[in-house]
């Protein structure tokens, strides 16, 4: 991992504060997600605060600091997806699951995460794991697949 | 055709079009240019609109499907992916051009259609069920018993101006987009205004700001223009967050030209040298098709030092925006470009003062943008004749939420919004329009009796409507105003940027109180039932407070969608909080499932489709709902061949 980290600073050697959320951005999308070492490493280099890095990455939806899963889970809640039973999908997969939004089971098999909008609205609710989308969803179908996925 | 454009390609347009864009083509360079618009063609051409939303719908393996299917027939045909025609409920579209024959769309063409498709379509032979609609045109063959696009019912009452190119060229190809005309604008701007004059057509144009706020672009831009500095910036701000909006993402993903050929042009008009995009970074394919343009239009000498020997250079920027809703105001987006957390500032000062590294900065919405190109070539008072006396152009409206056919719109201002209700084909059959939401967590929702309101900034905001960036939900009598106000105030305690605690604790606060009136009380006793009157009572005194102490537009806003649920739809919130009961049926905590003694006939489907298995019993005997286990999900209602599953 500090390869990595160390790989992309490289990168962006002589750079400002301005730079500070493209660097964590390309951090999350090699490693996975951020962590301390990742966090401490990039202060050091932007000479930043730690806490002030710390502060901006949990302000933003985008950063996570838990591992995503061998399954991602994007669920969708935008307006059209609610009105449609989002509320009742996103609920099946935290009371099943028993995971909550941005984290990961123990097991390290299902990560969740909501998302405002998806941009398929006409097809509500509409959730996409590792990329792959399952649209108008009911909780009955999410089962099958989540049961697919488990014996997987 | 993967390929964009190739070398022969380049030099006849670095060296012959470009440098002549600014005045009328020869003859001969015409002719050529007007090849690359597929209207003459000599091999048949298959086009499939891959955008976001298109691709949700499987549209990727249509376009493979389309793929395996040229090879194995060893056919001489192309197949060019284009942008979305805004006609979202009927993707994946497949349209097919013969030589001599007019374009013609397909709807809804999964990949298992197409062999049958493209075998009736390339042998004249089409299915007119599954035809959308043709292309008109004087020149080429029409088909029988095909609609023409002018006359379809979703086309005939837009005014597509922005959208004129969406969905018909390809995006990832700048000739295409040079060939309808494209780039014309940015060569006669640069040759003929000077930068104070490009920003004195847009002010007399009455363009005025499309992200929600409508204040004059040209005023704006003045403004930064007159500041004196050696350094100035531009920001397209296409960081559109309002759930249920997608208009700027597709039109990026459709006509990206027409947003960088506005980019330099206003770029030019404050005289910045450095401009920035602002893109979410969830938008993928939305980054990618800005990335393919602008590396075109660098390749081209249409970006970068001394754009088309004027003296002007641009660099643009693109910066993936990390995902914050409130990073749509342009002081929080600012800080966010800086690497700092997205909080508002108190203006004045004013971006067009200190903005960006504390220089003039001016932030555009991408609709806005996408305007500026058209201003120019045709003039201002071209465009100040669209639209009504203060809301000039068109306004491109997403329209989602329950209704027939989820789309993307542009209307002239002026148009009524019961024409959006009519555009979208309504709701579905055999419910009832109950209201129209517009603007989102900000916005408001309209009855139908009050529908008849012009598109308009100044008319919408007298009746209390903001005009919002462009999002529209239809609400059918399935929608519960209670579930939506409740959302929208859970959307803003997640999104609130912390910085105003009447916006940090208030919209915490209201959330509590919407959602104790839609779940069971823990308990009957007196505190319980006491708390939720309190709270209600409360409800408006703290929005009010919201409304008045907020910094940024945010806070200010968030109350509305409630407090004009709660002047529309009092009869609602009232039912939910004396009666406990929700007709619409949605807050599942105030319903509960029963089994009809009389009518189950025990036959055990319910039970084998219950998710948590709360449905209990023996075969061929009435069976029961355990109260606790059941998530109120409604399954076993629409399972149930026998109508015996009733809430209350």
């Amino acid at each position: 991992m500090k390869e990595k980290v160390n790989a992309i600073l490289e990168m962006y050697s002589h750079s400002g504060r301005d730079s500070l959320i493209p660097i964590l951005q390309e951090i999350q999308e090699q490693v996975g997600c951020l962590n301390e070492d990742a966090v401490v490493m990039v202060g050091k280099h932007l000479n930043i605060p730690t806490s002030k890095i710390y502060g901006l990455a949990t302000f933003y939806n985008q950063f996570r600091f838990e591992k995503k899963g061998k399954y991602h889970i994007q669920a969708c809640n935008g307006t059209s997806c609610r009105m449609n039973g989002s509320k009742w999908i996103i609920e099946y997969i935290e009371k099943n699951l028993k995971i909550k939004n941005g984290q990961t089971t123990r097991n390290g098999l299902f990560s969740l995460e909501v998302l405002t909008c998806m941009g398929a609205c006409h097809l509500g609710p509409v959730i996409s794991i590792n990329g792959e989308y399952y649209a108008e969803l009911t909780p009955v179908k999410l089962k099958s697949i989540l049961d697919e996925l488990i014996i997987e | 055709m993967d390929a964009p454009y190739t070398n022969t390609d380049h030099s006849f347009f670095t060296e012959k079009v470009i440098p002549n864009l600014h005045s009328e083509l020869p003859p001969d360079i015409y002719e050529k240019l007007f090849s690359y618009r597929h209207e003459r063609i000599s091999k048949p051409i298959i086009f499939i609109g891959i955008t976001t939303s298109s691709i949700v719908t499987g549209a990727l393996r249509t376009y493979d499907a389309i793929k395996n299917y040229i090879e194995e027939n060893t056919l001489n045909a192309d197949l060019v992916r284009v942008g979305s025609l805004g006609m979202c409920s009927f993707e994946p579209i497949v349209e097919v051009q013969l030589p001599g024959k007019s374009r013609v769309a397909f709807r809804n063409v999964s990949a298992d259609d197409v062999p049958s498709i493209l075998d009736g379509a390339l042998n004249n032979f089409i299915q007119s069920d599954i035809a959308l609609f043709q292309y008109p045109s004087s020149i080429l063959e029409l088909w029988p018993d095909v609609p023409l696009m002018t006359e379809h019912p979703f086309f005939a009452k837009q005014n597509r101006l922005l959208l004129r190119n969406s969905g018909i060229i390809n995006p990832e190809s700048i000739i295409e987009y040079i060939a309808r005309g494209g780039y014309s604008a940015l060569a006669k701007t640069l040759r003929q205004y000077t930068c104070d004059s490009v920003c004195k057509t847009v002010e007399e144009s009455g363009l005025r700001g499309r992200g929600g706020g409508g204040f004059s672009t040209g005023v704006k831009w003045r403004k930064a223009l007159a500041f004196p500095t050696n350094e100035r910036y531009f920001i397209c701000n296409a960081d559109e967050s309002d759930p249920g909006a997608f208009m700027d993402r597709l039109l990026i993903e459709s006509d990206p030209h027409r947003i960088i050929e506005g980019i330099i042009i206003s770029s030019y008009a404050i005289s910045a040298n450095k401009a920035f995009i602002y893109i979410r970074n969830r938008y993928e394919l939305t980054v990618k098709r800005m990335e393919t343009a602008i590396k075109q239009a660098y390749d081209f000498g249409l970006l970068g030092y001394n754009i088309l020997d004027s003296g002007f250079s641009l660099d643009i920027t693109i910066k993936r925006g990390p995902e914050a809703y409130v990073c749509g105001e342009e002081t929080a987006l600012i800080r966010s470009l800086e690497g700092k957390r997205g909080m508002p500032s108190i203006k004045p000062p004013y971006p067009t003062e200190v903005g960006f590294n504390n220089k003039p900065t001016v932030v555009n919405n991408v609709e806005t943008i996408a305007n500026i190109p058209d201003i120019l070539l045709n003039g201002a008072s071209w465009f100040a004749n669209i639209g009504t006396q203060n809301s000039k152009g068109t306004k491109i409206f997403s329209i989602n939420g329950k209704v027939s056919n989820t789309c993307m719109v542009e209307v002239s201002m002026g148009e009524s919004l019961s024409t959006l209700v009519e555009l979208a084909g309504g709701v579905k059959s055999e419910q009832v329009l109950k209201a129209i939401h517009l603007g989102g967590p900000s916005g408001v929702s309209v009855t139908p009796d009050e529908m008849e309101v012009p598109i308009d900034f100044d008319e919408l905001i007298s009746k209390g409507i903001p005009m919002g960036s462009g999002g529209v939900q239809i609400l059918d009598e399935t929608v519960c105003m209670v579930d939506l106000s409740k959302y929208f105030m859970h959307f803003i305690r997640n999104e609130s940027c912390g910085k105003c605690i009447p916006c940090r604790e208030g919209s915490n606060r209201m959330y509590q109180i919407l959602d104790n009136i839609s779940r069971r009380p823990y308990s009957n006793e007196g505190h319980n039932t006491l708390e939720r009157f309190k709270g209600v009572i409360h409800l408006e005194t703290l929005a009010e407070v919201m409304k008045d102490t907020s910094l940024c537009g945010l806070g200010q806003t968030a109350p509305k969608p409630l407090l004009k649920a709660l002047k529309s739809f009092r009869d609602e919130f009232e039912e939910h909080i004396f009666d406990r009961k929700c007709k619409a049926g949605v807050c599942r905590d105030l319903r509960t499932f029963y089994i009809d003694v009389d009518k189950c006939t025990g036959c055990t489907a319910c039970a084998k489709k219950c998710p948590t298995n709360a449905i209990i019993g023996t075969p061929r005997s009435p069976y029961f709902i355990v109260e606790e286990k059941c998530i109120g999900c409604g399954v076993c209602q629409t399972t149930c061949k026998f109508a015996a599953v009733f809430f209350k």
